[in-house]
């Protein structure tokens, strides 16, 4: 299998994006993001259709869309941890809104249905060398700042009333992070495509949940679900030519399913 | 130094625009008081606190801080509400050293766990430390709370109705782990709460709030005045 170097691409990527896709969602989890986080994907759907139509690839078309919405939001407030209905509307609007713009930039482009596809629901197999590169210096550079701003981005993810009161200052913290997951969003991407960016950024931190007690304890458990699902995807892609993604969708939903279980065992016991 | 107050208040008055919370508002908070503040909604008790944790400045009137309370580490505060779920996964342990977010290492030092194993200690927590916060009685959740606010061993500990959603051994748990702070480990206490049972049981001088007015006294003196106003 690793005698082909598509092969290698895709595992190499692969490795880096579930990594950092097990760290950050834990934190997303934590900070009740996950459906800003979905709709920052299909901005980035819609940014990838604009590279296309103006000649970018569809990382930098990604990239470029995702940090400029989680700006955005961050300047509108719909960023706050405090769901509620008035902001889900606003992030249907705003999802459906770039959706529709994606239609209109691949449309303009004039590229064929199979690029689209490969934008929505990914295609890890078709990684070149250079995209590797580039996957792996946002995923370094991601990781590096998380490690500088860790403790406090803890603190206020997983206590914000407590970190508030102890004025860690939580807009810079909010905008940070956003930031930061909007280039997560758009690496992940790369692999599980944007429709399906749940199955990286979330589920594999929502299925460790139950089984730890530390922050720690979760970010090992998140990144060791998402490299099982994004390995034995590869595997079983190659094995069977079924697609990764479908692959990787099933892995990390059972993991999740297994998680539930587990969680209303322990809650009847 | 000891026998100055640790906070002075004189003359203080808070007004929003047009509204007057209190004007002429003057107490003293002595070194290990067990103070209670009383009032009804809206009439200005949290603001008291938001001006005593300097996150408000008042529009008249002084508040002396004594030399032991010199930086934000030597006031504790445990806010009213606190939106944790029943799924919420850390365990007492790990959500109480979430608030030592001052250094780069993922890890704690030895000085850091230290200071969690006392706080555990001093709120009756040790051997629960492993149990997770969301699954925990609301008594324990309280507790840990206070366990996170007097990490630092904070000279003033400030308490937002801590006791309002708890049942009565709850309350009584609470309240008792907080006497035990404030008599074996020397910490004054400002409680804020609406439970007059507690205030004369566990406090010992209180002010209350009214609409453009106040009382103080000793928490005797409240006893009788509430038994004055029942006749």
């Amino acid at each position: 299998m690793f005698n082909f170097a598509f092969m290698r691409y895709a595992f190499a990527a692969g490795t880096a994006v579930a990594i950092l896709c097990g760290v950050i969602g834990v934190f997303v989890v934590a900070r009740r993001l996950p459906f800003m986080t979905h709709t920052l994907s299909e901005i980035g759907f819609s940014g990838a259709a604009f590279g296309a139509w103006i000649g970018w690839t569809p990382l930098q078309g990604m990239m470029v869309f995702t940090v400029l919405s989680a700006l955005a939001a961050d300047q509108l407030g719909i960023s706050e941890q405090s769901s509620n209905h008035a902001s889900d509307s606003v992030i249907s609007a705003v999802s459906a809104f770039f959706m529709g713009l994606g239609v209109l930039f691949l449309s303009l482009s004039s590229q064929n249905a199979s690029y689209a596809t490969s934008i929505l629901f990914g295609s890890i197999v078709g990684i070149t060398q250079q995209n590797v590169w580039q996957i792996l210096t946002i995923a370094i550079i991601v990781l590096g700042i998380l490690a500088l701003i860790y403790r406090k981005l803890k603190f206020d993810s997983f206590d914000s009333t407590g970190a508030e009161t102890e004025h860690v200052s939580r807009h810079w913290m909010t905008l940070t992070f956003l930031i930061m997951v909007a280039l997560s969003v758009s690496v992940a991407a790369q692999i599980v495509g944007a429709l399906l960016i749940f199955v990286l950024l979330t589920l594999p931190s929502s299925a460790a949940q139950p089984f730890c007690r530390s922050v720690g304890g979760l970010i090992g458990l998140s990144i060791v679900l998402a490299l099982i699902g994004t390995w034995g995807g590869l595997y079983l892609g190659y094995l069977t030519n079924w697609p990764v993604t479908f692959f990787i969708a099933t892995i990390e939903t059972v993991f999740y399913l297994l998680s539930l279980a587990y969680r209303k065992l322990n809650e009847s016991a | 130094m000891s026998d100055q107050p640790l906070i002075q208040v004189e003359h203080l008055a808070m007004a929003f625009g047009t509204r007057k919370l209190f004007t002429d508002l003057s107490f003293t908070l002595k070194q290990g008081d067990f103070f209670c503040l009383l009032g009804a909604n809206g009439t200005g008790k949290t603001t008291i606190i938001k001006l005593l944790l300097q996150q408000l400045h008042p529009t008249a009137g002084t508040i002396s801080f004594n030399e032991r309370l010199k930086s934000a580490a030597d006031i504790g505060y445990v806010p009213q509400f606190r939106n944790l779920s029943g799924d919420y996964p850390l365990s007492i342990k790990n959500f109480i050293s979430l608030k030592l977010c001052n250094s780069f290492t993922p890890w704690l030092s030895q000085r850091e766990k230290q200071a969690v194993t006392k706080a555990l200690q001093q709120t009756g927590l040790t051997a629960k430390q492993n149990q997770r916060l969301g699954t925990s009685s609301g008594g324990e959740k309280q507790r840990a709370y206070l366990a996170q606010a007097i990490l630092n061993q904070p000279q003033l500990l400030i308490l937002d109705e801590p006791t309002a959603s708890l049942d009565q051994d709850a309350k009584y748990e609470v309240l008792e782990t907080v006497q035990h702070l404030n008599q074996v480990s020397g910490m004054t206490i400002i409680f804020i709460s609406h439970d007059w049972p507690l205030v004369k049981k566990f406090g010992q001088h209180f002010l209350e709030l009214r609409a453009g007015s106040y009382i103080s006294g000793s928490t005797t003196e409240l006893q009788l005045k509430k038994e004055d106003e029942n006749v």
